[in-house]
């Protein structure tokens, strides 16, 4: 009797843990929508607007990789993560990709298991101070109050900027970005350190931007872009190609206005390529051919995102710099379409 | 008779059969016992072989070596000594440190506001009595969550910056010249001693020797006045007479540690507005201070009521049999309805002592740097050890609940009911 117990406890172990994990990519078909994790509210990146709808240039990412694969750019649910939370989002399987300003490192690629798609964003770390402080050079912060976001590596770079400049400093930790603007507008810290484009962001949310200073030490490289799980290759090229194609189009010309024109009459084999006419990767890729074709169409190719969300006419005005495209001296580069 | 005798030994020697597991009231329980065992050993299997699973799908190991890795963040509340170079071990113990030092200071604030609101609301004032009620049941009604952020953003907001205090015509300035409350904490007077003792090294941490020595000295001297009052009691038992103590036991009690003091050349280091921010001085930082509010205000409503609770369960026989007896109002609440109130206060105590220990918690609402804000937070963020981290995390708090009520239930094991 204890033996047959036994033996059904066993099989019915086996039986249990015997569901095998499904790809991403049917998982999202499955569902019909993509859950993106962004950050909980920063202007520019990713932040709801009056109605409700989220917008920024985290949030046109995920956009183009539903429009891709789900063929509506508006099929993505929005997960707000803190930046202690992302990771546990993504390793869980509570969303499918992570967009959401978060640094590429060797630790994190290596030991946290995390696939980088591709940097979509050149930043570096910066700091913000109020005017009135008359600070013109990070080096003059010694023994300044600091409020910085927990869990980022800003937290880490902030700690051997003042050990290797032999300053000191008082952290105070805070949650999110929204936390970290209350705190230093209400005078809890002296300085507000972040990515420089974060803070550009903060700054244009202030009552009065020109009251306060970004200074011109850039202490680190960071470059950003979305995240996907380790081990679902599929899924990671999908994300990785959404993104070159967002770059391919704005280096061949190809638009949100044109692209439906240029996909039917276009000469140019790579475009050709690019857009479904000629060759047939979107299947090797597990989609239709339409598929870059949807998502340029979401929201325009790269720098039409850019423009839209923190370029000149929007209060961030972030100049593209880095972020231009390597034919205008910048490191934004696709693979080629072949 | 032998009839009976005949059947009961005969039953035992009937074949086992199997359906007798469910039919037969001797082996059902057991059946039920083991099934539900089985089903919980089976869920636990689960569990565990998921984990195992994953893990193996995500190519991640178990291992604990993260702690004992550069942690590379700084921490601003530190009781021992600890810079960025440091370990994430050594991270997680101050950490718990500060932990520890939030829970204790919490659970006194609540202890004290407690009591003093659960007696009052028992005062024959009506107006003092319906004050008492409206704290309890505004502060107990609200989540905890919600008065923590309250409480920090009235220290960050509605406080005055250091740069209020500079200059020819400061706004703000320090209460007697020795506290300043500003919007990056409250800074107060720090002991200092001209003559230290230096530390103690005792591997992980170095606690100062003249702190040692202090704590030791008072222990001493109340030991010595508990042997005092005791020895008075035993003459008073003998001959009917109490001696005189008061004057040995302010002598015993303040005196070593007065000369102690004197001797290690105490004296108080004043906080002082220099560059930023104030130097010098003890710096309670608003995180702590919106902590403890928060906690200490929050859980001294649960604790009102149930020092209320303790009061009212004692019969009103009991004071007025003492009052009968002779004893005046103060000494029949010592010596009648309190040692009979603790017995219903104190095991609801210890439930919201162990409430405010989990609920420090809370920490990182306000970047207050507990266990879990650097460890269960950064360190976990940092090195992607979630399931370690998270294990180790539960352990700790496990241990800490677990040392809190077993201290409790030895006092409460003291101030129960004693029958003989």
């Amino acid at each position: 009797m204890k033996k047959s117990l036994f033996l059904l406890t066993l099989s019915a172990v086996a039986l249990l843990s015997g569901t095998a994990m499904a790809g991403t990519l049917d998982e999202v078909k499955a569902r019909g929508k993509l859950n993106c994790g962004v950050s909980s509210g920063t202007a520019g990146f990713s932040a709801p607007d009056a109605k409700g709808v989220w917008q920024g240039f985290d949030v046109a990412f995920c956009r183009a990789v539903a429009a891709a694969v789900l063929g509506d750019p508006m099929k993505v649910e929005f997960v707000p993560t803190t930046g202690q939370t992302r990771f546990t989002a993504l390793a869980s399987g509570e969303i499918d990709v992570l967009s959401r300003a978060t640094t590429w490192t060797f630790s994190r690629d290596t030991d946290l298991k995390l696939t980088f798609a591709g940097t979509n964003f050149y930043d570096g770390q910066a700091f913000m101070v109020k005017k009135e402080l008359g600070v013109s050079s990070a080096k003059d912060l010694n023994g300044a109050t600091v409020c910085i976001q927990s869990g980022t590596t800003t937290e880490l770079n902030l700690a051997e900027y003042f050990r290797i400049n032999k300053m000191s400093y008082e952290p105070v930790p805070v949650d999110s970005s929204a936390e970290g603007e209350r705190q230093y507008q209400a005078g809890a810290c002296d300085v507000y350190t972040s990515d420089g484009s974060n803070l550009a962001s903060v700054r244009a949310s202030f009552k009065n931007p020109p009251d306060h200073v970004i200074l011109p030490e850039i202490i680190s490289k960071e470059p950003l872009g979305p995240i996907v799980r380790q081990g679902d290759e599929q899924w990671a090229d999908i994300v990785h190609w959404t993104q070159n194609a967002l770059f391919a189009a704005e280096e061949l010309g190809v638009t949100k206005a044109n692209v439906d024109q240029l996909a039917d009459a276009s000469d140019d084999p790579e475009i050709n390529r690019l857009l479904g006419k000629e060759g047939d990767l979107g299947k090797m890729l597990g989609l239709d051919a339409d598929w870059a074709r949807r998502a340029i169409a979401a929201g325009g190719n790269y720098g039409e995102i850019f423009a839209a969300n923190l370029g000149d006419d929007t209060p961030i005005r972030l100049t593209r710099g880095l972020n231009a495209l390597w034919t205008k001296g910048g490191l934004m580069y696709s693979q080629p379409f072949r | 008779m032998a009839h009976a005798i005949t059947f009961s030994t005969r039953e035992p020697h009937r074949a086992f059969r199997l359906s007798m597991l469910l039919n037969d009231s001797r082996y059902r329980s057991y059946t039920i016992q083991i099934f539900v065992l089985m089903c919980l050993m089976l869920g636990i299997a689960w569990l565990v072989d998921n984990t195992v699973r994953n893990l193996a799908l995500l190519g991640k190991d178990f291992s604990f070596s993260f702690l004992w890795s550069t942690a590379g963040y700084d921490i601003n509340q530190r009781l021992i000594n600890y810079d960025t170079q440091m370990t994430h071990g050594r991270a997680a113990l101050v950490g718990l440190l500060n932990t520890v030092v939030l829970a204790v200071l919490s659970c006194a604030l609540a202890t004290i506001i407690g009591v003093a609101a659960g007696v009052l609301r028992l005062s024959g004032n009506p107006i003092v009595a319906r004050l008492m009620t409206v704290y309890v049941e505004v502060f107990r009604n609200i989540p905890l969550l919600l008065w923590i952020l309250v409480f920090g953003a009235i220290m960050s907001e509605a406080v005055p910056a250091p740069n209020a205090f500079k200059g020819e015509n400061a706004t703000a300035s320090m209460i007697f010249g020795a506290v300043a409350i500003t919007n990056r904490g409250v800074f107060v007077p720090e002991p200092l001693f001209t003559r230290d003792l230096g530390t103690l090294n005792l591997g992980i941490i170095q606690p100062s020797l003249s702190v040692v020595a202090i704590v030791v000295v008072v222990i001493l001297c109340w030991l010595v006045h508990r042997a005092l009052v005791r020895h008075a009691e035993r003459v008073q038992s003998q001959t009917g007479i109490r001696p005189v103590t008061w004057w040995k036991t302010i002598t015993v009690l303040s005196g070593p540690p007065l000369l102690l003091l004197w001797a290690l050349g105490f004296h108080l280091g004043y906080p002082e507005l220099r560059g930023f921010n104030f130097q010098g001085g003890l710096q309670l930082r608003n995180a702590l201070i919106a902590m403890w509010l928060g906690l200490g205000i929050y859980t001294g409503a649960f604790i009102a009521e149930n020092v209320r609770a303790g009061i009212l369960a004692i019969s009103k026989g009991q004071s007025e049999a003492a009052h009968a007896l002779g004893l005046r109002p103060g000494k029949t609440m010592r010596l009648v309805i309190l040692p009979q109130a603790l017995r219903v206060i104190v095991p609801p105590l210890i439930s919201q002592y162990l409430n405010i220990t989990k609920n420090t918690s809370l920490g990182l609402a306000v970047g207050y740097m507990d266990l879990r804000s650097t460890f269960g937070g950064i360190t976990i963020n940092q090195t992607g050890r979630e399931l370690e981290g998270m294990l180790l995390l539960m352990l700790i708090y496990l241990s800490l609940s677990l040392t809190i009520s077993g201290s409790m239930n030895v006092y409460n094991a003291r101030v129960g009911l004693k029958e003989r």
